[in-house]
């Protein structure tokens, strides 16, 4: 046995590689296939559903009939992942550069909340933003905002939701970049005349870029596919995402092939944002080096 | 205290003393006044004084904790002193940010930006002072490339170059700035015995083509010796003595430069007599021999010292040439090691004596000195110099 792999050494990596070949293969690839077929049919549950390349317009019938919330998609994680970014850049930075010997202890509380479920986290969140929560009662009894002002079932809400419950995946990276950095190149920097702050812009951020698009990454994705934040916390028809409408025709209307596409515009939407992002981010590390 | 500028008057210094000796007509590039540098409880720099002249090559010496780079970094602005003064160009810099201050530094490990081309990096200075048309930076560039011999490498990251290249471009990209003073941290610390040869030629070379003060830090003293112009012998936050090499090498004022700097043989004795030009000095041996009576300092106790190069043999039964210093001994062991063969002689009351000599005037297993052999050695007076214990009690015997 072990002279034939020696002799066949080659096949060592595909034979490491083989218990997650099949997994992808099971779990990614045959459900994928099955999907992109199911986006072709056409007729009902009830009464049988046909493949017919003609189908196509499936596609166009789901962009233009969900329209709002594919661009609401777009929006509430686009600006989750800002929010996300802001908080999380000095969080990581002073954990990073300033914490000494709390680092640690810092890390852990950044990742703590996370050991109690999903749910019961966005459940907490709607008693925080609720109409007389903990955050709007005490301003509303004070006076300082009136009765009618309300958070829960706003854009905000969600866009807070989700922001909350990506932080640690924008947080983790971006420290574990700003970590690596040599703390002598700053110096380097102040010796070559860089004041603290360009030190930052020319050093610290270009050398944080990998954490930085890895965490916005992290972020972005899920958010758009992301459902329970605008449902536990959204609750109208305005703050509805896309996630929404593929759980409803997936699992109450029974509507596969408008789910089925809808999952795939999704899917491509993310694949050519990413594409563009990562084709902005790298231009920008060009231009940052050239001036 | 020790006093500024450190070479001792020029009367007993040996043939080939440097020229440049007067501090008045030199314009200052950086001094230190009564610098003291504590972390917590330990003071890592303990009241240095101490003035570079413009345009030279200074370095500080000394073995790991000595306050050599502690000392470095004050300069560069990377650490505050505790107390004291620090000028540049007559300037008072002591609170200035390094950012602020016309100095550049080569870092041990020369901290290039692994984000950047190396035109970047080398240009890096350049951009953060602005005002230099995009022409003019680039042709600034290309001839700092050019002059530590990296011409074409513009477009590389520093994943991509040598060891050796690399510190080129941090010598590059700190140069290119016109600094008043180049700080450099033991700079060839990372490169093998043979790179670290060649680039102490390259940086003498280089020094010289841009007539720029150089402050060196290293704790290898054939580097120190053989790239400066002066050297401060650092031990345990202060310098032990300042002078030129040869000063240094010659006549070493304590017991430790005498130490560091070389091999010594160090020889405990009484002054009998404190003459002009040499006083006389009695050894643990009863052996009397003269040394330079600025040597001895006004001490009466000090420890006679002699290189083991200075030193030659003579047989029982010769007679040493009058005038020498001579004492007796047995050979215990003799080594030959090629350029020379190292003797270790026992004197009289057990004190051991290392002498090299020369191979040449001698023939393949020819005037060998064997092991057990009785020799008289014989050295110069004017070889001879006298170490105290500690810079503290020298000074305390003036």
């Amino acid at each position: 046995m072990t002279a034939l792999l020696r002799r066949y050494r080659f096949i060592v990596p595909y034979l490491l590689l083989t218990p997650g070949l099949i997994w992808l293969a099971i779990f990614y690839v045959y459900p994928s296939v099955q999907m992109f077929i199911s986006s072709f049919w056409s007729g009902s549950l009830e009464r049988g559903f046909t493949f017919s390349l003609s189908n196509v317009h499936n596609y166009t019938d789901a962009l233009s009939r969900y329209q709002d919330q594919i661009v609401r998609s777009i929006f509430f994680a686009a600006a989750a992942t800002v929010a996300t970014f802001l908080i999380s850049f000095p969080l990581a930075y002073t954990i990073a550069f300033r914490a000494g010997q709390y680092k640690n202890l810092l890390l852990f509380l950044v990742i703590a909340p996370f050991f109690t479920s999903f749910l019961l986290r966005v459940i907490s969140w709607r008693t925080i933003l609720g109409d007389d929560g903990l955050l709007l009662g005490p301003l509303k009894s004070a006076g300082l905002v009136g009765d009618d002002v309300r958070i829960l079932a706003t854009p905000v809400a969600v866009i807070a939701g989700i922001a909350y419950n990506f932080l640690p995946f924008m947080t983790l990276p971006i420290y574990v970049s700003l970590e690596k950095i040599d703390k002598r190149l700053l110096e380097a920097g102040q010796d070559l005349y860089a004041t603290p702050w360009s030190a930052f812009r020319k050093i610290t951020l270009p050398l944080a870029l990998p954490g930085i698009f890895a965490g916005t990454l992290l972020t972005f994705i899920p958010a758009m596919g992301d459902y329970v934040n605008a449902e536990l916390l959204g609750q109208t028809p305005g703050t509805k995402m896309i996630g929404n409408v593929v759980q409803s025709r997936f699992l109450v209307n029974n509507d596969y092939p408008t789910a089925a596409a809808l999952s795939f515009i999704l899917m491509a939407g993310i694949l050519v944002a990413v594409a563009v992002y990562a084709r902005l981010l790298g231009t920008e590390e060009l231009v940052s080096s050239a001036g | 205290m020790v006093a500024i500028p450190g070479a001792p008057d020029p009367g007993h210094c040996p043939s080939g003393t440097r020229s440049d000796e007067s501090p008045v007509t030199t314009e200052v590039a950086v001094r230190l006044v009564d610098v003291v540098k504590k972390f917590g409880d330990v003071a890592a720099v303990d009241r240095i004084n101490l003035e570079v002249r413009d345009g030279e090559f200074f370095s500080l010496l000394g073995p790991s904790g000595c306050g050599k780079t502690t000392t470095l970094r004050m300069i560069g602005g990377f650490e505050e002193p505790t107390s004291g003064l620090i000028e540049l160009q007559g300037k008072d810099v002591t609170w200035l940010p390094p950012y602020r201050r016309n100095v550049n530094t080569v870092f041990q490990n020369y901290a290039l930006f692994p984000h950047l081309t190396i035109f970047e990096n080398v240009a890096f200075g350049l951009r953060r002072k602005g005002g230099l048309k995009d022409a003019e930076l680039r042709s600034r560039v290309t001839e700092m490339l050019r002059l530590v011999e990296l011409p074409g490498f513009e477009k590389r990251k520093p994943t991509q170059i040598s060891g050796g290249q690399a510190q080129r471009v941090a010598l590059a990209r700190a140069l290119i700035n016109r600094p008043a003073v180049l700080l450099l941290d033991e700079p060839l610390g990372a490169l093998d015995l043979k790179l670290r040869k060649q680039m102490q030629l390259e940086l003498k070379r280089i020094q010289h083509e841009v007539g720029v003060t150089f402050i060196y830090v290293t704790h290898d003293q054939e580097e120190a010796m053989m790239m400066s112009d002066r050297i401060a012998v650092m031990n345990s936050g202060h310098y032990e003595q300042l002078a030129d090499p040869e000063t240094l090498y010659e006549r070493p004022q304590t017991r430790f430069v005498a130490g560091f700097l070389g091999v010594s043989n160090l020889l405990a004795g009484i002054v009998l007599e404190k003459g002009t030009p040499y006083a006389s000095v009695r050894l643990a041996d009863e052996a009397v021999v003269r040394v330079p009576a600025a040597a001895v300092n006004g001490r009466a106790d000090v420890e006679v010292g002699v290189r083991p190069e200075k030193i030659r043999l003579f047989g029982a039964d010769a007679e040493p040439p009058s005038g020498l210093n001579v004492l007796s001994g047995t050979v215990r062991d003799a080594s030959y090691l090629g350029v020379s063969t190292q003797y270790i002689i026992e004197t009289k009351n057990g004190s051991r004596v290392s002498v090299y000599e020369q191979n040449v005037e001698r023939t393949i297993h020819g005037s060998l000195h064997r092991p057990g052999e009785a020799v008289h050695l014989g050295w110069s007076p004017d070889h001879t110099f006298a170490v105290g214990p500690s810079v503290a009690d020298a000074s305390a015997g003036e």
